[in-house]
């Protein structure tokens, strides 16, 4: 990859208050149009990871976006720029109409409400759920909240997404029209996931985390396969060493 | 569940719902200071606040007995204080506090059942209700629903596994004892998620004005006809 990437993080560390390590010495890079899932166990640092991109948590180190470093005088561009899709939409869609939910990052910018409320029907439009705009997002289904968290994400036209396990909770139908769909979005993305499938879809190439650090990174296919992390995969190999022996 | 059918009926179109919801605040206001620091009821003025409340309900096109039947939820608790009443032999008392109460939760579930919630929260901003406290009352009404599930999961939960139901009496009340504090310690993990995710999408503080609300004439002239009639009835009957 050339050019200036558009994340760039260098040693970062991050320890929580009671003491935990989760971030010890981070280095990765993003660069334009390119997809790079985040694998790794539960509590190896991924969502950890996925919230510094977006200035939510700070640790030591350094954290680029778009060339901007993260600090207190940034964040609000930095959270123009880089979209975070949450793994539970249940926390990020707080208001009381899909709407008013979508619209509520340009109104927090200072667009006028009419300009927000046509930015949020775009947005809405653009992930398919354009007839659901005055419904309440708690009786939404798990793929039309997920779909309507992402309109929330778009509408402020981030460069770059930061999606923390997006495909959880979704049937399979839903899971495949969300892949279709992130798959149309031309923006870069971050995709911290266990869904080998969805990896394989979607994503340029991997990294692998482990107690808080980046252990391996290469094409997604080379660490599935290393890493045994495709359940499929794992049973396979369980049959074939059964068979060996 | 209750609210859902309150929502479904929210939801529905027609005059009454088209009302701005600041005209329905100030009406059912109105209504329930009217009530509340107004004298005993008559039998007539009684039927004619019934009959407004219904008249509402009809040309809205709510069911009529489902609002009646909803608002008997207030029965049992203004039943508590008319029976102190009646016990100390002020049985007048006691009916009024009863029929005053039926009353007033059948004219809140009218505006409710009539005005979508988003709008509502709006409508009381519009107000003057301090922005703060309307966003307090706007997410524990979102998040009602999530947890209300997560008890419902919680007691699945401990009914697929016996339910306790030959444990010893002290244990069984410890459980859901214990479950009060797990369900404490989850809702501050998911305040602390939402806080985060507001952060993420900007948020600085306040949540900024949403869709306009218009105030027409037809808003005007339903709100002054209702206003005055139960003006009318509380000072002319």
């Amino acid at each position: 990859m050339s050019g200036e990437p558009l994340i760039e993080v260098v040693n970062l560390r991050f320890r929580y208050d009671d003491g935990t390590v989760a971030l010890n010495g981070v280095d990765f890079r993003l660069f334009d149009s390119e997809t790079v899932a985040l694998f790794g166990p539960n509590g190896s640092g991924k969502t950890t990871f996925a919230l510094h991109l977006n200035g939510l948590l700070r640790g030591e180190g350094e954290v680029r976006i778009c060339g901007l470093r993260v600090d207190k005088n940034s964040l609000a561009t930095i959270r123009r720029k880089v979209g975070l899709l949450f793994q539970d939409p249940d926390e990020q869609l707080f208001m009381p109409s899909v709407l008013e939910d979508v619209a509520f990052g340009p109104l927090s910018a200072g667009v006028p409400p009419e300009e927000a409320f046509r930015r949020a029907r775009e947005a809405l439009a653009q992930v398919g759920m354009a007839h659901a705009s005055e419904r309440a997002p708690y009786h939404l289904s798990a793929g039309e909240k997920r779909r309507v968290a992402l309109a929330g994400v778009l509408v402020v036209e981030p460069e770059v997404l930061v999606l923390d396990e997006p495909t959880t909770y979704l049937d399979p139908p839903a899971h495949r029209d969300l892949v279709a769909l992130l798959g149309r979005l031309p923006q870069a993305k971050v995709i911290a996931t266990h869904d080998a499938d969805l990896a394989r879809a979607l994503a340029d190439r991997a990294v692998f985390f482990e107690h808080g650090r980046i252990v391996a990174e290469g094409p997604v296919e080379e660490l599935i396969e290393r890493f045994g992390w495709d359940a499929c995969v794992a049973r396979r190999r369980r049959t074939s060493a059964g068979q060996d022996s | 569940m209750h609210h859902v059918v309150l929502e479904q009926w929210a939801r529905r179109t027609g005059p009454v719902h088209a009302l701005d919801p600041r005209v329905k605040l100030g009406v059912t206001l109105l209504f329930l200071i009217a009530i509340a620091a107004g004298p005993p009821l008559s039998v007539a003025q009684f039927a004619a606040y019934a009959g407004l409340l219904a008249g509402v309900v009809l040309a809205a096109g709510l069911p009529l007995g489902g609002v009646a039947l909803r608002a008997g939820i207030v029965l049992p608790l203004a039943g508590a204080f008319a029976a102190v009443s009646w016990l100390a032999g002020d049985s007048h008392r006691g009916l009024t506090i009863l029929l005053k109460s039926y009353l007033s939760v059948f004219a809140a579930l009218t505006l409710v059942g009539t005005t979508p919630v988003a709008r509502l929260f709006l409508g009381l901003k519009r107000l003057g209700v301090p922005a703060s406290l309307v966003l307090v009352v706007q997410f524990v009404y979102r998040y009602l629903f999530v947890i209300s599930e997560q008890v419902q999961h919680m007691r699945l939960a401990a009914k697929s596994r016996g339910a306790l139901e030959r444990a010893p009496r002290r244990y069984r009340l410890m459980v859901p004892a214990g479950a009060i504090a797990v369900l404490f310690a989850r809702s501050y993990r998911r305040a602390e998620a939402v806080h985060h995710a507001m952060l993420a999408r900007g948020f600085t503080g306040q949540i900024e004005a949403a869709t306009p609300l218009r105030l027409g004439a037809a808003d005007l002239v339903a709100g002054g006809a209702a206003a005055g009639v139960v003006l009318a009835v509380r000072f002319a009957f």
